[in-house]
C-alpha cells in the first residue's frame, strides 16, 4: 500500500431537485441559508456523514475499512478494541474504565491501530480522548462548507396525513369537524424543499498528513468513488433528488503542492447557459432569466490555459 | 531576531473560539496570535524554529453569522460498559450517534481577511545547519507558490484559509473602505478585551496565556513572548 506522494485539491459540484440537502436545526429544519446572500449551504459534517455511510455500505466488513463514527456504535468500545489488540490478555485493558497510554510509544501504537482499521479515522481524523484515551488524529482530507452558486428559494410544502398520532389529536380534529368522513383523523405536516440548487464544495488532501495516517492511493480512489456515488445511497423523503454532477481534481506533482488552492479553484467557473452560451452569474443581463431548474441551465467551464507547472486536472465526473 | 514575513490570508468564514464560550462556540472578533501561528506552521515549520506573530492587519469589517450543527454528544457511559464487560458480551451495548446528538451553535466571522506580520526565532533544537536565511527562504518559496504542509484554516478545519505571500516592499492589499470604522479602531482605539495569546505547551497543565487586544486603525499589535503584555 503506497501512501500519497502528491497533494490534491478538489471541487465537488452537486445538485438537489425538490429536496432539502441539509436542514438547519436553528430554523425548524429549513434548508441552510447564508442569511446575507440567500445562498444555500451544506455543512462539512453533512457531506462527511454521507462519505462515511457510502464507505460503510460499499466496504462493509472489509478489513481496514471499518467506520469509527458510525450510526449505532460506541466510540469507547472501539478504543478498547485497540487496547485489547495491543496488550493482548492483559486483564486491565479489558476492565479499566479509564485508560491512558503508558508512554509515547504506546500512544503512537494505539493511533496507528485506529488508523489502520478505520477508514474515516485515517481520512478525516478523530478525537479519541474520551475516557479511554487514544489521542488525536488529524486526517489528510479537509472538506469545507458547500455553497449554492446562486441564491436559493426554499419552498414550504404543506402535506396531510390520513391518520392521527393519538386520541388527543383525533379529538382536536373532531372539534369543528364538518362531518366529512374522509377528513377523519387527518393531520397536517410540513416539508421544506429547494426546487433546484447547484452546490459547490471545496476540499483539500494533504500528502504529508496522509503519510502520517497511512491514507493510501487506493483510499483516495475509494474517497473519490464515494463522492461520485454518495447521493445514490442517501435517498430519503426529505432529500428529493440529489446527484454529484462534477468532481474536478487538481493533482500537484509535489507533495507540498505546485500552486495556491484558491488560484486553482478560480479556474472552475460556473455560469448560466443562455442559448447554449456561457454567461457569468453576476451578469446584470440575467435579470429577466427564469430561475434555474435543471443542471442544463448551468455551464461548468474549466480554464486549462497556462496551467502552473506540475498541475494535472482530472474530471472524474 | 530574523527578518519578518507578511502573509495575506482570507476565507469565507472563520471561527476563533473564545475559551470561555466553547460549548456553543463564539468567535473572537479578530484572528488570535495562536491561530495565526497555526496558519504559518501549516506552510512551514520545523522544531528548530518558533513563529512569533508581531502584528495583525484587519482588512474587512467584522461581521458575524450563526451556524447550528448536529454534533456528537457524549462518550459512552462507563456503567453500561462495565455491566457489559461483566457479562462478557458486547451485544446490546449501543449508542446511536443519531440519539446522542448535541445541537451546537457556532457564531462565526464572515469574509475575514488579514495580513499577518511575523518572524521566527531559532529554538534550542536548532542544529548546525539551521540558519535563519534557510528557513526564511523555504517559507517564502512555499508561500509564494501556494505550497503547504496541509491547507491552513481559519480557526477550525471546515473554514479553509487561502493565502498569498506579500513580498517585501509590496504595499498591503487594499482595506475594504467599509472597514474603516470605529469597529476596527479608526478614530479612537478599540479595546477587544482579553484575548488568547497562545497556549504554553512547555508547562505541564498547558495553561492559556492572554493579552489585552486593541485595534488601532485596523491593526492589532501582539506583545512579544515573555514581555509584560503577555498575561500568564
Amino acid at each position: 500500500m503506497t501512501p500519497l506522494t502528491r497533494r490534491h485539491d478538489f471541487v465537488l459540484v452537486f445538485e438537489v431537485t425538490n429536496g432539502n440537502p441539509n436542514g438547519d436545526p436553528d430554523a425548524g429544519n429549513l434548508p441552510r441559508l447564508d442569511p446575507e446572500t440567500n445562498h444555500g449551504l451544506v455543512s462539512d459534517v453533512s457531506l462527511k456523514r454521507k462519505l462515511r455511510n457510502y464507505v460503510d455500505l460499499a466496504r462493509e466488513g472489509v478489513e481496514g475499512h471499518h467506520i469509527y463514527v458510525q450510526e449505532g456504535s460506541i466510540l469507547n468500545e472501539k478504543h478498547r478494541q485497540a487496547y485489547v489488540a495491543l496488550r493482548g490478555d492483559d486483564a486491565k485493558a479489558k476492565k479499566d474504565a479509564k485508560l491512558n497510554p503508558k508512554d509515547d510509544t504506546e500512544a503512537k501504537a494505539l493511533r496507528d491501530w485506529m488508523c489502520r482499521n478505520f477508514f474515516d479515522v485515517r481520512t478525516f481524523g478523530a478525537v479519541m480522548s474520551t475516557g479511554i484515551n487514544c489521542g488525536q488524529v488529524k486526517g489528510p482530507v479537509q472538506v469545507t462548507f458547500a455553497r449554492s452558486v446562486e441564491p436559493i428559494l426554499p419552498v414550504e410544502v404543506s402535506i396531510t396525513r390520513m391518520a392521527a398520532t393519538n386520541e388527543a389529536e383525533k379529538k382536536k380534529r373532531e372539534e369543528g369537524d364538518d362531518g366529512d368522513s374522509r377528513t377523519d383523523n387527518r393531520t397536517m405536516g410540513r416539508k421544506h424543499i429547494v426546487p433546484y440548487g447547484l452546490y459547490v464544495a471545496h476540499g483539500f488532501i494533504s500528502a504529508k498528513f496522509a503519510e502520517r495516517t497511512g491514507f493510501t492511493e487506493s483510499d483516495l480512489d475509494l474517497l473519490f468513488e464515494a463522492m461520485t456515488n454518495m447521493f445514490e445511497h442517501d435517498r430519503s423523503a426529505a432529500r428529493g433528488e440529489m446527484a454529484t454532477r462534477k468532481l474536478i481534481v487538481f493533482s500537484h506533482d509535489n507533495p507540498l503542492g505546485n500552486a495556491p488552492a484558491h488560484a486553482l479553484f478560480d479556474r472552475v467557473r460556473i455560469g448560466r447557459a443562455v442559448d447554449g452560451e456561457f454567461r457569468a452569474l453576476d451578469d446584470r443581463g440575467l435579470g429577466n432569466l427564469a430561475p434555474a431548474r435543471k443542471f442544463a441551465d448551468y455551464i461548468v467551464s474549466i480554464d486549462r490555459q497556462d496551467l502552473p507547472q506540475g498541475i494535472e486536472i482530472r474530471e472524474l465526473v | 531576531m530574523s527578518y519578518g514575513i507578511r502573509l495575506h490570508v482570507w476565507g469565507r468564514n472563520a471561527l476563533f473560539t473564545r475559551p470561555e464560550l466553547k460549548v456553543e462556540r463564539v468567535t473572537y472578533d479578530v484572528i488570535t496570535p495562536s491561530a495565526a501561528r497555526g496558519i504559518l506552521e501549516a506552510i512551514h515549520w520545523k522544531p528548530a524554529i518558533r513563529w512569533v506573530i508581531d502584528r495583525i492587519h484587519v482588512l474587512e469589517p467584522i461581521r458575524h453569522q450563526q451556524i447550528r450543527r448536529n454534533e456528537v454528544g457524549h462518550k459512552a457511559p462507563a456503567g453500561t460498559i462495565k455491566s457489559a464487560m461483566k457479562r462478557g458480551d458486547l451485544g446490546g451495548v449501543q449508542l446511536l450517534v443519531d440519539e446522542d446528538r448535541q445541537q451546537r451553535a457556532s457564531t462565526v466571522l464572515v469574509n475575514p481577511a488579514y495580513v499577518i506580520e511575523a518572524h521566527f526565532d531559532l529554538t534550542a533544537q536548532a542544529g548546525g545547519d539551521d540558519n535563519e536565511g534557510k528557513h526564511l527562504d523555504i517559507f517564502n518559496r512555499r508561500a509564494a507558490r501556494g505550497q503547504c504542509f496541509h491547507q491552513p484554516c481559519l480557526g477550525t478545519r471546515e473554514f479553509a484559509a487561502h493565502f498569498a505571500l506579500l513580498p517585501e516592499g509590496n504595499p498591503l492589499p487594499p482595506r475594504n473602505p467599509a472597514a474603516e470604522s470605529s469597529d476596527l479602531g479608526f478614530g479612537t482605539p478599540r479595546d477587544l478585551g482579553l484575548m488568547l495569546w497562545d497556549i504554553d505547551h512547555s508547562r505541564k497543565d498547558r495553561p492559556s496565556m492572554f493579552f489585552r487586544a486593541r485595534l488601532v486603525e485596523g491593526v492589532m499589535e501582539i506583545p512579544a513572548p515573555g514581555s509584560d503584555g503577555v498575561l500568564q
